[in-house]
């Protein structure tokens, strides 16, 4: 790792401060990708402003039909506090591995936005609310594709609020050595509507109109059989060829379903 | 940088550069090799240690940012020449062949009685022992070692 300057502000005024100081720099919440990208040099900030000692960034609270969770609550938190919404907490319970979680940030997770990522899934589904050091984002328009978010440089992500669905799940088929998913479907039902999401598939974490259409008409397997994605937005890699994935997402669809209903 | 920290019950005071990663300052600064280091990725568990009571992966934290906390290692976990009742249900059960794993498999065991109490099934412990590898032995005695570890703390 390159030499860098270490700043461990106790608010977000601070942080900010230290962020704008000069020089390139870098958020660090649970740095459980961010520390793994300097290890590498793919990246290489002048400044790495510590986020875990910033007042107010963690815990969970339900205010009217939203969960908040804090933008540092640590993944292994979530898993076992988030009752109030028992898919975001399964979820949780499937990132990494639980020393992994035990570090990893929602917050970190969720400004990264790596195309398989998890909770992406969720906030997108659950209409999540990003609220940050300078405002607050719609899940609509935070998600840019492939690591690109609606966060300006340096802006900070406070907490995010889920939107508490009457039901719903989330169904992942996990790449056995990374963990991250190489589809993932979220599936969440409202009393006015029903909302499918899908990461891993594509370059970033995407909508299911059809699915979403079919699910309002009728909550029920039988209702997305057969159903697939059009694979020629997916991604194909080593780990799995778009055709594959487009199959994949019409099974996690079902089970995500299966499991909600 | 200046990092106050408790490790294995000692508190003193370290005088690190704001890239130095746990693991290293461990190893490299205080000469304590009992935490490897395995894969650098975070996905081995070799480094595993307790910050906080809580088991982290000491390759992915950064030193320097855990001032105040308070850090146990394999080496601090047996009391003099007794062995820790979880070291000694790896030893019981033949739960290591070449070792190197073996420092993270025990903190992660720890961290499973956590979680999970003292009557943790085989199962359980199978799925928590994802985040560490093992290349020798199948990992079968090491959940033996670690159901059996988790037993024998509970009967301390």
């Amino acid at each position: 790792m390159r030499e860098f300057a270490l700043e461990r502000p106790t608010t977000i005024a601070a942080a900010t401060a230290a962020f704008n100081a000069g020089g390139e720099a870098a958020l660090l919440a649970g740095g459980h990708t961010l520390l793994p990208a300097m290890k590498s040099r793919l990246r290489m900030p002048d400044t790495l402003v510590d986020l875990s000692q910033v007042a107010g960034l963690t815990g969970m609270a339900v205010e009217g039909d939203r969960l908040w969770i804090g933008a540092m609550t640590r993944h292994a938190d979530v898993a076992e506090t988030a009752t109030a919404l028992p898919a975001l907490a399964e979820m949780a319970l499937g990132i990494g591995d639980q020393q992994v979680r035990n570090r990893g940030t929602l917050g970190g997770a969720v400004a990264n936005n790596d195309p398989a990522a998890d909770y992406p899934a969720a906030v997108l589904a659950l209409d999540g609310i990003i609220q940050t050091s300078s405002g607050s984002h719609n899940a609509e328009d935070f998600f840019q594709g492939m690591f690109a978010t609606a966060l300006a440089d340096g802006e900070i992500i406070t907490r995010i609020g889920f939107r508490i669905p009457e039901r719903a799940a989330y169904a992942k088929f996990r790449h056995p050595a990374s963990r991250y998913a190489v589809v993932g479907v979220f599936v969440a039902k409202f009393a006015d509507r029903v909302a499918v999401t899908v990461t891993g598939a594509g370059p970033g974490v995407f909508r299911w109109p059809e699915a979403e259409a079919a699910l309002s008409a009728l909550f029920s397997v039988a209702a997305v059989k057969g159903l697939v994605l059009d694979a020629a937005d997916l991604n194909s890699d080593i780990h799995a060829s778009a055709d594959y994935r487009a199959a994949l997402a019409g099974v996690m669809l079902g089970r995500a379903v299966a499991a909600a209903a | 940088m200046q990092t106050k920290l408790k490790i294995n019950g000692t508190t003193a005071t370290h005088d690190v550069s704001p890239a130095t990663l746990l693991v290293d300052l461990l190893r490299d600064g205080l000469g304590m090799t009992g935490t490897h280091i395995g894969c650098d990725t975070s996905q081995c568990g070799a480094c595993n240690v307790l910050i906080d009571g809580i088991a982290v992966k000491s390759c992915t934290v950064l030193a320097a940012t855990l001032d105040g906390a308070s850090i146990t290692t394999i080496e601090g976990i047996a009391n003099g020449e007794d062995l820790h009742p979880m070291q000694a249900a790896f030893k019981q059960n033949h739960g290591l062949q070449c070792g190197f794993c073996t420092p993270g498999m025990v903190i992660a065991g720890l961290e499973i009685v956590r979680r999970h109490g003292h009557d943790v099934s085989n199962e359980t412990i199978a799925h928590d022992l994802e985040g560490n590898l093992c290349r020798c032995t199948g990992y079968q005695n090491i959940i033996a070692s670690i159901a059996a570890g988790a037993k024998a703390m509970g009967a301390k």
